[in-house]
């Protein structure tokens, strides 16, 4: 028995040697830090997007699995729209589009290493997708490393501009910012915050708190949930007795039945305590309770209701294909319009290769259902047309206030004054 | 009762035998497939299966302290980013201060008011990182199991405890954003150790550095396995009592073996996140903790090289599958663990015996019949203990 | 003073609801020793039964009368289900049923996003329920206060049954001694059976209750499944009056703690403190004495 083991680990102690030996020899030569050659270590990257042929490969990242798959695949749904059309009318350079899909599964670390996948393995041109700040904020390193293409279709905090990510949603200077000159106007003085606990609402509450000391207002609570969190029992009560004139809601998903349930049970509605959302679009109002939102506000820059040439085809076209109960959302249509953007860059620069597209993005426009929308070269958002909605007894969003034109997007809010020291 | 007994006296001849001739066999081969994989793999592959492998240090973990201890800790999440925030606060202040920076990760200045929080300074230090990464999460699983196990908490108690714990530990780093990174995690690291993570031979290197720590917990979980620590906490699983009356202090081999799953644990979320480049709150949830279990489970919980070789199976199933039919594997992830634990306690592993009894019947010899079905109790998974290989 | 009248109703309110969704489980899991991580999803099963009743019932109070029996029925239908199929092969591992429910539950998260979609479903609640009554110079909503009521009507009904009839001695007579229960001639199978249907429905009706203040997702269940266990264990197994003050101390000390901070802090403090508090009596508020050393 002894001389057995005894054997066994002397056949393993040279194997295990002759493994890390391997590692050794392998590893001898890397780049380290403070080397020069670590900082270019992206611009050697090659990439191995196949132009050849007469399809091109682009990749869609949503979450079709977990819990944010509840907004995630309504733009799924879009963006296969947007791709159907382009294909059908020619394709991007005479490509017809081929769709490589991946599921983030609402965990940042697998949007992070599906977005790898589809960069490396699949080799797609450009990418569509991601909505949590957490899922761009993971997949940023990977699009910059990879050098490789990423739209964001989703309003998000700001204070970011990779140079290789486009951000086709709202930046805080076309939302938030406009959300609160809007209540200034209508003579709101004392807000209280409400939202998820994650880093959008924190974020958007931080510029929130900057704006209402400059401007003469007064924050008079700031509370959070934990994401999906059903209980505000505690929080309705403090707003009941914090005298506030109204609420800016950052509330995510579900989290927004439970809250406006027990806020309308306390006996607010929109005319007692005026509530502005950021997070709550057609495609939530049911699940929340029509009877509990009408009359609320909320801030967006697309609305299915508007009255536009392109909207009217965009929200047709897309019941049509997915069924006339189906409604838009502005980060549907966000989407939509990204892959058009892409499309009208990759022509303009006649090549998909990344820094190409890049250098020829600045300027490029594109009638959207939302009204024209044009890329910033400079920090890779467009131009959009806030806009301030109220919720109406069909349970879509009607347009009530918006910028005469659309606004330039200014994501560190480096033209507010007030803003100094948020970023 | 009996017959459990009776086991753990039988084993105790198998002590000196450790893992079988097969055992090491398949040990060799894996370690081989792994070490060659980078030839045939490319770059990418090669860090998802360092991701996995990742993993996989938790299973090895879980697989002796579930497996051979029977305490099922649905709070390895906890664990794992202790383990992974303490490198990555590492790797974000190292970064902050490479080539002339500040010193303040990016997101204290956007989410903060730009200062490092004092209990983050002292993971400048590589030095103070590589002694935190295994010493904090031992003292954690060590004040738990000591209080837990020496009250006599048990079975389902410590189950249930140790998700709170997950949970609690979750909602925490969410809600602590200006210090942690809330929901965001900790991510875009560009150095590890003074090496640039994006370069193609350090990644390698990476890939063998997480290749080498997976033997090696292997080697020490299966000398451990075998050991007399091994017998008794064996012992302990099957009946507490009875290894109480003669003498032992169940609480201490138990938190013992917690303590150890804890170091694993630990390592793995550490060296996860040079690899993964990310560590989020949404890697070390309730149901992550969970699905830590399933490889486990499947592999052979009691078995040397099953956590394992569960794990790394799930991992890639789940890869392969989530993307291309996201709901499909959702209801082959529920019926993996149905499957699997109600019909094979012992894992995939214990197929092997009893297909071999099943050709030895086909083939005409004299077989036990009924000797194939697994016993109902939760002691049974160790039947198959070394039999993965030792026969 | 109305601050904290208002604060401890809060509590009570979010007491009730905790209660309401471990009082099933106090049966499954108190009195059969299984840990049903499948729970949150009974209850999410009776919160879709609602929606479904009401596709055809427009009226909203009749609906609700409904569905409570249905959603009992639904939900002990697919406990019986599972506890026929599986569990019942596995009363000798506990631990292991823990793991076979969390692969159930997968399973029904998955089953209800395919069958209803994975956003939230529309519910109409009750006109007479959306509104508030003020007590002691604080608000509470109707719907709070018929959870509280609900909450306590279950109890009362459980702890009954448990008492005074049969069925409820010979469940806790296969609790306290199996072995010596079967060799009684109890039918301790069917009694298993019976549980576990029982405690099922139960969260059924748990999940109607939950629609009136949350939203009706897949998800759900699962946002009360940890709540549900701590207020069981920390309320000492087979007490279920030990779950009542587990859940409203649980309650009342969120709200106060939420009050102070934020509702997020709120939830992980707390869960802190059950774990503590668990440290401190691991046996929980009350504990039943056996002669079993398990």
């Amino acid at each position: 028995m002894h001389d057995h083991t005894s054997s066994r680990r002397r056949t393993l102690l040279p194997f295990m040697t002759a493994v890390a030996a391997l590692g050794l020899v392998v590893s001898g030569c890397g780049s380290q830090v403070s080397t020069a050659s670590g900082g270019s270590a992206s611009a050697s990257v090659k990439s191995c997007v196949d132009t050849s042929g007469s399809k091109i490969k682009i990749g869609f990242i949503n979450s079709l699995s977990g819990t944010m798959a509840i907004s995630e695949k309504t733009v799924r749904d879009s963006l296969d729209m947007a791709a159907d059309e382009i294909n059908k009318s020619g394709g991007v350079l005479g490509k017809q589009l081929d769709v490589q899909a991946a599921d983030g599964a609402s965990d940042p670390n697998t949007f992070a290493q599906k977005a790898d996948q589809l960069i490396r393995q699949n080799c797609v041109a450009a990418v569509f997708g991601g909505w949590t700040s957490a899922s761009r904020k993971a997949m940023k390193p990977v699009f910059e490393k990879d050098n490789s293409l990423l739209y964001y279709p989703v309003q998000y905090e700001g204070m970011e501009s990779s140079p290789n990510i486009y951000y086709t949603g709202a930046a805080p200077n076309q939302q938030i910012v406009p959300a609160l000159d809007w209540m200034k106007s209508k003579g709101f003085k004392k807000l209280f915050l409400v939202g998820s606990d994650y880093v959008f609402p924190r974020t958007a509450n931080k510029i929130i708190q900057a704006y209402a000391k400059a401007n003469g207002m007064t924050v008079v609570d700031e509370q959070y949930v934990p994401l999906g969190g059903t209980d505000f029992t505690t929080i309705v009560n403090k707003l009941k007795d914090s005298g506030a004139d109204a609420v800016f809601n950052t509330l995510n998903g579900d989290s927004n039945v439970a809250f406006f349930r027990q806020f309308a049970s306390m006996g607010f509605n929109s005319t007692t305590m005026p509530t502005i959302s950021v997070s709550i679009a057609e495609q939530e109002i049911p699940g929340v309770g029509l009877d509990n939102l009408k009359g609320q506000y909320t801030a967006w820059d697309y609305y299915q209701t508007l009255d536009t040439e392109q909207n009217k085809k965009f929200v047709s076209d897309f019941k049509a294909r997915y069924g006339q109960d189906r409604v838009t959302s502005d980060p549907m249509e966000a989407a939509y319009v990204s892959l058009y953007l892409w499309k009208a860059a990759v022509e303009k620069a006649n090549s998909f290769d990344v820094d190409k597209v890049k250098a020829n993005s600045d300027g490029i426009s594109f009638d959207a259902p939302e009204g024209k929308v044009t890329v910033d070269g400079e920090n890779h958002h467009v131009y959009k047309t806030p806009r301030i909605g109220q919720v109406n007894s069909a349970g879509l969003i009607d347009t009530i206030w918006q910028t005469p034109s659309p606004l330039k997007p200014d994501p560190y809010l480096k033209d507010y004054d007030w803003a100094k020291g948020l970023s | 009762m009996k017959k459990t007994m009776s086991a753990v006296i039988a084993r105790r001849d198998r002590r000196v035998a450790g893992p079988g001739r097969s055992s090491w066999i398949l040990f060799a081969a894996l370690a081989m497939v792994l070490a060659l994989a980078p030839m045939v793999l490319n770059q990418f592959n090669i860090g998802l299966l360092a991701k996995f492998l990742c993993y996989s240090m938790v299973a090895i973990g879980l697989g002796l302290l579930w497996g051979r201890g029977g305490v099922l800790s649905l709070g390895q999440g906890v664990f794992f980013g202790l383990g992974g925030y303490i490198m990555a606060m590492h790797m974000q202040l190292a970064d902050a201060s490479a080539n002339g920076g500040s010193g303040v990760p990016e997101f204290m200045s956007l989410y903060g008011n730009g200062h490092v929080p004092g209990w983050w300074l002292p993971f400048r230090s590589g030095v103070v990182t590589l002694i935190a990464i295994p010493v904090v999460p031992m003292l954690v699983a060590w004040a738990l199991g000591a209080a837990v196990f020496k009250r006599r908490v048990k079975g389902a108690y410590f189950s249930i405890l140790s998700q709170a714990l997950v949970a609690a530990f979750a909602l925490l780093l969410i809600g602590a954003q200006t210090s942690t990174g809330g929901s965001n995690g900790l991510s875009d690291f560009t150095g590890f150790f003074g090496y640039v993570l994006n370069d193609p031979v350090n990644q390698r290197s990476l890939y063998y550095l997480v290749l080498i720590v997976v033997l090696v917990m292997l080697l020490a979980t299966g000398l451990l396995m075998y050991s007399r620590f091994g017998e008794v906490l064996l012992a302990v699983r099957d009946t507490e009592e009875r290894v109480r009356f003669l003498g032992y202090d169940p609480a201490s081999i138990k938190t013992a073996a917690f303590v150890y799953a804890a170091l694993l644990a630990s390592i793995g979320g550490a060296l996860f996140v040079p690899v993964a480049g990310i560590i989020s709150p949404s890697d070390i949830g309730v149901t992550p903790s969970i699905i830590f279990l399933l490889g486990v489970a499947l592999g052979g919980r009691s078995t040397f090289l099953g956590p394992v070789l569960g794990s790394l199976i799930v991992s890639i199933a789940q890869n392969s599958l989530s993307s291309a039919f996201p709901s499909f594997w959702s209801y082959l992830e529920g019926a993996l663990f149905i499957v699997v634990i109600a019909l094979l306690p012992g894992g995939v592993a214990t197929l092997v015996p009893s297909i071999r009894r099943w050709r030895r019947r086909v083939s005409g010899a004299p077989g036990a019949r009924g000797g194939s079905r697994a016993s109902q109790t939760d002691a049974v998974p160790e039947a198959s203990a070394g039999e993965l290989v030792s026969r | 003073m109305d601050v904290v009248v208002g604060q401890l109703l809060a509590g009570l309110s979010v007491g009730s609801v905790l209660l309401l969704a471990a009082v099933g489980m106090s049966l499954t899991f108190g009195q059969m020793g299984i840990i049903n991580m499948a729970h949150g999803e009974f209850i999410m099963i009776g919160a879709y039964t609602v929606y479904m009743v009401q596709q055809f019932v427009s009226v909203a109070a009749l609906s609700y009368v409904i569905a409570i029996p249905c959603a009992f029925l639904l939900a002990a239908a697919v406990g019986v289900l599972l506890e026929q199929g599986v569990l019942q092969f596995m009363y000798r591992r506990p631990l292991d049923t823990l793991l076979v429910t969390f692969g159930v539950s997968l399973i029904l998260q998955q089953a209800a996003r395919d069958i209803f979609g994975a956003p939230a479903v529309a519910i109409n609640i009750p006109e007479f329920l959306s509104g508030h009554v003020s007590l002691l110079g604080a608000a509470i909503p109707v719907s709070r206060i018929l959870i509280i009521v609900l909450a306590m009507v279950l109890v009362l009904l459980v702890s009954w049954l448990l008492k005074a009839t049969q069925v409820g001695r010979r469940m806790r007579a296969v609790t306290v001694n199996r072995e010596l229960a079967e060799v009684s001639g109890i039918p301790t199978r069917r009694t298993d059976r019976l549980t576990f249907a029982l405690g099922s429905g139960l969260a059924g009706i748990a999940g109607v209750a939950i629609t009136l203040i949350g939203s009706t997702t897949p998800t759900l269940g699962s946002n009360y499944i940890v709540y549900a266990f701590l207020v069981v264990v920390a309320g000492g197994l087979s007490s279920i009056w030990g779950a009542v003050i587990a859940a409203v101390a649980l309650g009342i000390v969120q709200s106060a703690i939420a009050f102070g901070t934020t509702q997020s802090i709120a939830t992980w403090v707390s869960f802190l403190l059950v774990v503590l508090f668990l440290q401190w009596r691991p046996q929980g508020i009350f504990s039943l004495k056996t002669r079993s050393l398990a």
